[in-house]
């Protein structure tokens, strides 16, 4: 894996969203709030957090699912998106470089389409096959990588379980042969023991492809699993990103540390014998998010600092970037 | 712990589902001792029963499920026998239940209080409303309502969903019942809700010294909370054990496949997961032979033949698989 080579690149990327308080108010919920980082060409980049902490939102701005409300987003060292710029390029050609992967198989698929017609329309979109036979070959070489039978191509989506409609949902992503997918929660809507046969297969066909993920879960240890790095966001802004193990065996922030320490270990004496950190109270609105340091109200550690200037992702270790003024030295 | 005496005796319970399409036998067969102020895990994956089996014992299961055989035994009496009023005076009073999503259990035009207020006067404990009302309060700030003579006038919507989940808890227990369902509890809530709701049940089963049955499909959730835990696949326990037993000495195919193929957060290094391939059956055409059989790696002729009936592989601790029949024939060829 080159780790030097940025694929992707987010500078104070935000968005957001309208919502109406009364009958003359408007108010908005700022569901990204200036997130900067960069994926490298190969690596799969996790993103973990509460729900309402903006993930799933930052991963559609990011491949323009939803408009950005500023920020510049380069993807390959092509501008994208600018807002001072005034940069927004037609998204077409790109979509057959960055693709999603939905986390509600069933709610994804058109009902009415059988699979080797969802499949199949990536690739008129694109025209990526010349003739008709060109393109049923194609279909069934994509159902073949994600584990499916070619006479699968016939069926309509609900004659699927949860794991193969999943399967479906990455052979689209891939029929037009992306570089950069954004696995939007892919598993946590299958049982158990599927979840582990997916995140199985797209590790084997990121190996195979050379494929870049943004893998977004709520899951810590899948995206532990699956990460070379992880970046933890909290209430529309990201607070810490570093190596996946490092981040997880020497967390920096506060956030993080109680995440982790909630998450339950299927080992009895280990999880019985652990101190856990419990939060108090809620995570606060999105639209009136507290000042300062956005986790203040609910941060075991805050002191009056926190309370007036908001902190910034700064890299306190190679690599290792965390947001929290109880990290500066002196 | 005291584990001697029985509070809930489920014997060889069938539950089946008369669809269209044809009878779906949920639950087929299966038995377990609960003992008083005990905490039971029942694991499994969706569609294993586990569920299913839980509605039966408060009465709670719809058409076109019912209960076909077998018996559920709670304090020596018969759950499956009693009419449609002492269904009602046993729900509630004995037996409580707290489900996945909080919202759609609570009513959303009354507030906490006279939700709350009306599970203690339907069961006539001879409060007062007055009383009630104390007794609604406290019971509120004990399951960590700050503010609660304020809150008990609110309406659910105006809790979030781990206030409204400690309501639902604060409403299960208010009668004081001896045995406590949970049902996914904690799947609809975030990792840091779900820590505080955890705890918050330990915490109240070690006051209040209720039982539970704790339901779920996470198997952190359960290494932390359960006493002993019970394994389903496809309407059978296929293992049951106490905890550690299960997580560190895990016999049967299926839970060592479970274990096997969850990521971690305290795993060393970054391990490939092994996954257990296939999907689960279909309960409209289950097979012949053992219901993980067509799943599972190590499957044998007679797997796919007969059944496999349990074995005690160790104390308290059985599993339902043909593989330890060979281990012991072994076992007997060496000595």
């Amino acid at each position: 894996m080159s780790q030097e080579k940025v694929l992707l690149e987010i500078e104070n990327l935000r968005k957001y969203f309208s919502v109406k308080a009364g009958v003359f108010k408007k108010k908005r919920v700022q569901a990204v709030e200036s997130v900067s980082f960069s994926i490298f060409k190969g690596e799969t980049l996790g993103l973990v957090g509460e729900s309402g902490c903006g993930k799933t939102t930052l991963g559609r701005t990011i491949i323009r699912l939803y408009e950005p409300t500023s920020g510049r987003i380069v993807y390959d060292g092509t501008p994208i998106y600018d807002s001072e710029k005034n940069i927004a390029v037609d998204m077409l050609p790109f979509r057959r470089k960055m693709q999603i992967i939905f986390q509600d198989p069933s709610a994804s698929l058109d009902p009415r389409m059988t699979v080797g017609e969802i499949i199949g329309e990536a690739l008129d979109i694109h025209k990526l096959c010349s003739g008709s036979q060109e393109r049923r070959d194609r279909i069934n070489e994509l159902l073949d990588e994600v584990g499916l039978n070619t006479e699968h191509a016939n069926r309509f989506p609900h004659e699927f379980s949860g794991g193969q409609q999943q399967r479906v949902g990455i052979a689209r992503a891939l029929a037009v042969e992306p570089e950069f997918i954004v696995c939007d929660e892919p598993i946590s809507a299958l049982d158990v023991s599927i979840q582990s046969q997916v995140v199985n297969m797209l590790e084997d066909l990121q190996a195979e492809k050379n494929l870049t993920y943004l893998f977004i879960a709520h899951d810590i240890s899948v995206v532990r699993h699956i990460s070379n790095r992880i970046g933890v966001m909290y209430l529309g802004q990201m607070v810490e990103l570093g190596e996946s193990y490092e981040v997880c065996s020497r967390p920096m922030h506060p956030y993080t540390q109680t995440l982790l320490s909630a998450v339950p270990l299927p080992d009895p004496v280990k999880s019985r014998a652990r101190q856990r950190i419990l939060l108090e109270g809620d995570i606060p609105s999105p639209v009136d998010p507290p000042s300062g340091c956005r986790f203040h109200t609910r941060c075991p550690y805050a002191t009056d600092r926190c309370r007036q200037e908001q902190p910034r992702l700064k890299e306190h270790i190679s690599g290792h970037y965390a947001a929290c003024h109880l990290l500066d030295k002196g | 712990m005291d584990e001697k005496k029985t509070l809930l005796s489920v014997k060889d319970l069938k539950v089946s589902f008369f669809t269209p399409a044809g009878e779906v036998k949920a639950v087929n067969g299966i038995s377990y001792d609960l003992g008083y102020n005990e905490v039971m895990g029942i694991v499994g994956e969706s569609g294993s029963g586990k569920s299913v089996e839980a509605y039966s014992i408060i009465g709670l299961l719809q058409s076109p499920g019912k209960v076909i055989g077998g018996t559920i035994e709670f304090e020596g009496e018969n759950v499956l026998e009693f009419d449609e009023e002492r269904m009602r005076q046993f729900r509630g009073n004995k037996v409580s239940m707290i489900f996945q999503n909080p919202m759609t259990c609570l009513n959303p035009v009354y507030t906490i209080g006279n939700q709350l207020i009306e599970a203690l006067m339907c069961h006539d404990k001879g409060y007062t409303k007055e009383q009630a009302r104390k007794r609604a309060i406290e019971m509120l700030e004990l399951v960590g309502i700050n503010n609660a003579e304020k809150r008990i006038d609110q309406y659910p919507h105006e809790f979030s969903g781990g206030m409204r989940q400690r309501a639902m808890i604060a409403m299960a227990l208010i009668c004081e019942p001896k045995l406590l369902i949970a049902d996914e509890p904690t799947t609809a809530l975030d990792v840091t809700i779900q820590a505080q709701i955890l705890e918050l049940m330990k915490d109240l089963q070690k006051k209040e010294n209720t039982s539970i049955i704790f339901i779920t499909h996470n198997l952190g959730v359960v290494a932390e909370i359960c006493d002993r835990v019970s394994v389903m696949y496809a309407g059978h326990i296929i293992e049951q054990g106490p905890v550690n037993d299960i997580f560190y000495e895990p016999r049967h195919p299926y839970t060592k496949g479970l274990l096997a193929s969850t990521p971690r957060l305290d795993e060393e290094t970054k391990e490939r997961l092994i996954p257990i391939e296939g999907t689960p059956i279909d309960l409209l055409n289950p097979p012949k032979g053992c219901n993980f059989g067509p799943r599972c790696k190590d499957c044998m002729k007679i797997c796919l033949r007969e059944k496999p009936p349990f074995v005690e592989v160790g104390e308290g601790h059985i599993s339902a698989c043909w593989l330890h029949f060979m281990e012991k024939r072994e076992e007997e060829a060496r000595s």
